[in-house]
C-alpha cells in the first residue's frame, strides 16, 4: 500500500527551481533513500513531504488525501526528524522528551523515558540542561523520539547520522530496520553510504543552476 | 487539550529559567520612568500631565523588546517545526505561548506600576484609570505583536523592522488609553475609552491567534 505519493512535485527556493515534475511513491515497508549533491534540494524536498513548505506545484499525498486536507492524521503518523533537532536548550532531555510526546499525543511515563535514555547511552545525563550536552548527545536527545511514537507510518530522517559516533549509529539503523519490518515507511536523506541491509529505493535529485 | 496544558507548562518553566533574560524589559520599564522626574523636574503638575503618556509609552516599548523572546528560540532550535508537525491546533497553541508570555513578561509592569505612578505624582483616580487600561491594553499589545513576530522569526535582524511594524498599529491604543486617564485626572466618566480598548482586545482574541498560526506556517517557507 502506497503510503506517499508524490505527483508532478516543483519547488522553488529562493527564486531557484530546485527539481521539477518529480514523481516516485513510498509503499509501506520501504526504504526510500534521498540522493544529490549539496544544494540539490534534498532538504527541501524532505520539508516539502512532511507539510512545512507548500510547493510550487504538484502534490503530496499521504494514502491518497492531499497532505494539506488531512493534517492531523498525516501529524498521528509522521515522525520528522530535520536539521534543526527540536530539542530546547534550557529544558532537560527528560522534559524535552515528555513534552515532545504529550505535544504528539503519545503517552509516556518518565520510568519509560529514563529507559530509553539508558539505552540512548544518557544515563546520568538524564536531567541537566540539554544546552550542556555534546552535539551527539543532544542528537541522541532528539532521536528518543523514534523509539516513542508507535503508531507512526512514516519516518522521514534529513542526515540522520550527523555527529553519531559508531555505536549510535549502529543503534538508529537498528531502530530503523525494527520499523520498516513491522511495516512502516523511511524516507531519508544522508551523506554517508547506508549501512542498513535492507532493499532500499533510491531517488536522485539533479543538481539545476 | 493535554498538549496545550504540557505547552502552557513548559513556556512558563522556561521562563522562570530565562528570569535573566525577562528582567531586562522590566528594568528598561522601570529606568525610562524614574528618569523622568529628574529630566522634567518635580513638580507635580507637570508629571501629571505627562505621567499616563510616559507610562504607556515605555509599557509599549518594553513590551517590544521582550516580544521577541517568544517564538525565537522555538524557530531557531525547531521546536517550531515540531508543534507545527505535532497535530496540536496551531492556533491553539499560539493563543497559549502569548498568554505565557504576557503572565511572564508583561505582568511584572503591571505589579510593579503602582511604584510608578508614585515617582509621576499620580493621583488615586488616575492610577485605577492606568491600571484598568494596562489590564486590558497589555494583552492586545501581546496579542498583536505576537502576529508580527511569527511573520518576522525567519528573518535574523527583524527587531527593527517588528518596530517599524507594529508601533504604528499600537498608536490608537496609546490614545485612548492616555485619553482614559486624562480624562480620570480630571474627575470623568473613561467608560466610553475603556470599552473601545475592550473591543479592540476581544476582537484580536478571536482573530489574532489564526493571524500568528498563519504567520508561524508561512515563517517556515
Amino acid at each position: 500500500m502506497s503510503v506517499l505519493s508524490v505527483n508532478n512535485l516543483s519547488v522553488v527556493k529562493r527564486d531557484r527551481l530546485l527539481f521539477s515534475k518529480v514523481k516516485f511513491n513510498v509503499v509501506a515497508g520501504s526504504l526510500t533513500y534521498l540522493r544529490g549533491v549539496n544544494g540539490a534540494g534534498k532538504t527541501s524536498m524532505l520539508r516539502v513531504l512532511a507539510g512545512l513548505v507548500e510547493p510550487e506545484s504538484g502534490e503530496v499525498l499521504f494514502q491518497g488525501e492531499k497532505i494539506q486536507d488531512c493534517r492531523n492524521d498525516y501529524a498521528l503518523s509522521l515522525v520528522y526528524f530535520g536539521h534543526k533537532l527540536g530539542v530546547n536548550q534550557t529544558l532537560t532531555a527528560v522534559e524535552n522528551i515528555l513534552f515532545w510526546c504529550d505535544l504528539h499525543q503519545v503517552i509516556a511515563t518518565t520510568e519509560q523515558v529514563y529507559k530509553i535514555l539508558a539505552q540512548l547511552s544518557l544515563v546520568g545525563l538524564e536531567d541537566i540542561p540539554v544546552a550542556n550536552l555534546s552535539a551527539g548527545q543532544q542528537r541522541r536527545v532528539a532521536l528518543a523520539r523514534f523509539w516513542f511514537k508507535k503508531n507512526a507510518k512514516l519516518w522521514i530522517l534529513d542526515e540522520p547520522f550527523t555527529a553519531l559516533d559508531v555505536q549510535g549509529i549502529a543503534l538508529l539503523n537498528q531502530q530503523i530496520k525494527t520499523f520498516l519490518e513491522k511495516g512502516g515507511a523511511v524516507v531519508m536523506t544522508s551523506h554517508q553510504s547506508l549501512q542498513i541491509e535492507y532493499p532500499t529505493t533510491e531517488v536522485t535529485l539533479e543538481y539545476n543552476i | 487539550m493535554q498538549a496545550l496544558v504540557s505547552l502552557l507548562k513548559r513556556d512558563l518553566s522556561l521562563a522562570y529559567r530565562q528570569r535573566a533574560e525577562l528582567m531586562q524589559p522590566l528594568l528598561f520599564f522601570v529606568l525610562v520612568i524614574s528618569l523622568f522626574p529628574l529630566g522634567v523636574g518635580p513638580e507635580p503638575k507637570t508629571l501629571q500631565l505627562i505621567g499616563p503618556g510616559v507610562i504607556w509609552v515605555a509599557a509599549i516599548l518594553s513590551s517590544l523588546l521582550g516580544l521577541e523572546r517568544l517564538f525565537r528560540d522555538d524557530f531557531s532550535d525547531g521546536s517550531l517545526e515540531q508543534l507545527i508537525l505535532s497535530g496540536t491546533s496551531l492556533s491553539g497553541a499560539s493563543l497559549v505561548k502569548v498568554f505565557a508570555h504576557w503572565v511572564t513578561s508583561i505582568f511584572p509592569l503591571i505589579i510593579l506600576s503602582p511604584l510608578l505612578a508614585l515617582f509621576l505624582h499620580l493621583t488615586e483616580p488616575m492610577y485605577w484609570a492606568l491600571l484598568k487600561t494596562l489590564l486590558l491594553g497589555t494583552p492586545l499589545l501581546s496579542l498583536i505583536g505576537a502576529i508580527a513576530v511569527g511573520l518576522t522569526v525567519g528573518l535574523n535582524k527583524g527587531g527593527m523592522l517588528l518596530a517599524l511594524l507594529l508601533l504604528p498599529v499600537f498608536v490608537p491604543l496609546l490614545i485612548f488609553a492616555t485619553s482614559a486617564v486624562e480624562a480620570a485626572s480630571m474627575g470623568l466618566q473613561y467608560n466610553a475609552q475603556l470599552a473601545i480598548i475592550g473591543a479592540m482586545l476581544l476582537f484580536s482574541l478571536a482573530l489574532a491567534p489564526f493571524a500568528i498560526a498563519y504567520a508561524l506556517r508561512v515563517s517556515q517557507n
